[in-house]
């Protein structure tokens, strides 16, 4: 369960530069959502999952991850609780690291690192076992350094690593964004089973519009640091690209003006 | 010029190498490992000494005297860790700040005096250039190599522990390494603290092997582990993959550096310029990457970025 209450956040405040990135966002999402995020740039998308996670403090609101209080924690204190995927494929991932020492890395999130050893031979069968799931061969490359592979390989590596330690939430940030489309659709398939599989509460920000009402059993739509549109249900699954356009222009007396939305 | 007088100081410049090259893997744990270039050492590179001859000259026991060395080297790698990680300070001016302060500590240690001698006579020293000629288990070149080789298991152990994973991964990525729940500035402060105190050893060391330590002793120190650093990549970094051979390959990179100085010294090269000598060998390698990246960028007909 994620509740989260009049969150606000402005950057660069009080200069000229001066941002509201969030205006008071309001969410609830019960556990097992699946919600796709949508909304031009500098809606706040990206923001709202960047407060979820802690990367800076959040001006005022709360925060409340599956009964704790995260908007003070710092951010790798909460980390036990989610899992991120982002943008640019050379975030989530160490590149000067093996495949294996990744996933171990990611198996102690939440877990003070102590002198036990930072893998064992156990943890690698498992890691095969996972890593042969994905379908792309990795499961032979365990010990090739991250940095060798492409960004489809490195985006499914950082999907299995947000997941390995089951979290309370799944954040996916514009995950298949910098991808080529067949290997965005893979990664966005990948995503979809890993999710249902462990039935995991999850925010996917997207900019793909049929992504985003293909996705998940909930849809919101931001604008201006707001929420402006909640979608769920039968009404999501009958959803089109035009309605969807049609609406946001109703309810933010502006059009939808975003070349990478309309065209994909 | 004479062929012996070169052959002659070849021992020397070996031990002098292998000590360095303790020094230059606590420069690799910060600039390789953490990705942090930290200054602290040429402070440290004394500090190490002042205390190790101090606390001999006071009657304590060898092996407790380097003990404390390395704690003190510690102790200032958590300073500078406490200026960039509480205070904000970029990792650069933190290091600057602590070397500072050094030398007024160092100083204090040495009881106001610029430097302090021990001699091999009196006193129980673990390396001495006395003995570099000799062939006996107290030949320094002999002690420092297993200093050296204690020195790597020990990096090698730790870094294959979950809180070495943890520190190699805030150097490789931080944000990721947050992401999966590390406390990125705990483990800049650690690795701070494991280079400046494998530092102070090395200072330690020297300051026995030549008898005495000088308050400017660690002048440059941040320069000689960057070659002995830069070096070992040109020439070992192929063939070098695992970590205790690259530590290894450190450890010979300052080896190749002593030995370099002692040629260019005995063509008749002025000592005076040897720091700026030092100095511009590692500017042109440290300009080799940026170099090539520039070059490729051009081939392929795209704006190379400054």
């Amino acid at each position: 369960m994620l509740d989260i209450t009049n969150l606000r956040k402005t950057f660069n405040a009080r200069t000229v530069n001066e941002k509201v990135a969030l205006a008071g966002v309001n969410l609830h999402l019960d556990d097992g959502d699946f919600v796709t995020v949508i909304g031009g740039n500098g809606a706040g998308k990206s923001t709202t999952l960047n407060a979820i996670a802690g990367v800076w403090p959040v001006d005022s609101g709360k925060i409340v991850i599956d009964g704790t209080d995260v908007t003070n924690l710092s951010e790798h204190k909460r980390a036990f609780l989610l899992g991120r995927v982002f943008q640019d494929p050379m975030t989530g991932t160490a590149a000067s690291m093996q495949i294996e020492e990744n996933l171990a890395l990611a198996a102690r999130r939440g877990q003070p690192r102590t002198l036990r050893p930072g893998i064992t031979r156990a943890e690698r069968e498992g890691y095969r076992e996972k890593l042969r799931m994905l379908g792309l061969g990795l499961e032979d490359r365990m010990t090739t350094k991250v940095g060798l592979l492409s960004g489809g390989q490195r985006q499914a590596l950082t999907l299995l690593m947000a997941t390995l330690k089951q979290p309370k939430m799944l954040l996916l940030d514009e995950h298949t964004a910098a991808l080529d489309p067949r290997t965005a659709a893979k990664v966005l398939e990948i995503s979809r089973q890993i999710i249902e599989e462990n039935h995991l509460m999850t925010m996917m920000v997207t900019h793909n519009m049929r992504d985003a009402i293909a996705y998940g059993n909930r849809l919101i739509m931001m604008h201006e640091g707001r929420i402006i549109l909640d979608i769920r249900g039968e009404e999501k699954k009958n959803l089109t690209v035009e309605a969807l356009l049609e609406q946001f222009a109703r309810v933010s007396g502006d059009e939808f003006v975003n070349d990478r939305a309309l065209l994909s | 010029m004479n062929l012996s007088t070169l052959f002659n100081a070849m021992p020397g410049a070996i031990a002098q190498g292998l000590i360095w090259g303790i020094m230059a893997i606590g420069v690799y744990i910060t600039y390789r490992v953490l990705d942090y270039a930290d200054l602290t050492v040429d402070g440290t590179m004394a500090t190490g000494g002042a205390v190790c001859i101090m606390l001999m000259m006071n009657g304590v026991n060898v092996w407790i005297a380097l003990l404390c060395s390395i704690l003190a080297g510690m102790l200032a790698g958590l300073a500078t860790g406490i200026f960039h990680t509480a205070m904000g300070i970029p990792p650069i001016l933190a290091g600057i700040l602590t070397q500072l302060s050094l030398y007024s500590i160092n100083l204090t240690i040495m009881q106001g005096k610029a430097n302090q001698a021990v001699s091999v006579t009196k006193f129980n020293l673990i390396v001495s250039s006395r003995y570099v000629r000799e062939l006996s288990l107290n030949n320094p070149i002999f002690i420092s190599l297993i200093f050296t080789a204690v020195l790597i298991a020990v990096l090698y152990w730790f870094f294959g522990r979950e809180m070495g994973a943890a520190l190699r991964a805030t150097g490789a990525n931080e944000a990721m390494s947050r992401a999966q729940g590390i406390n990125t500035n705990f483990c800049k402060i650690l690795g701070l603290m494991l280079s400046n105190g494998t530092v102070a050893l090395a200072s330690a060391l020297f300051s026995h092997y030549q008898g005495f330590v000088d308050v400017n002793m660690g002048r440059g120190a941040i320069v000689i582990g960057l070659a002995a650093v830069i070096i070992s990549q040109v020439i070992f970094g192929r063939f070098f993959r695992n970590f205790a051979l690259k530590l290894a390959g450190v450890s010979l990179g300052a080896v190749i550096y002593y030995i370099v100085i002692q040629i260019v010294l005995w063509l008749g090269l002025d000592t005076n310029l040897l720091k700026l000598l030092s100095a511009l060998i590692v500017a042109v390698f440290l300009a080799i990457p940026f170099w090539k990246s520039k070059l490729n960028s051009m081939r392929k007909g795209g704006v190379p970025r400054a």
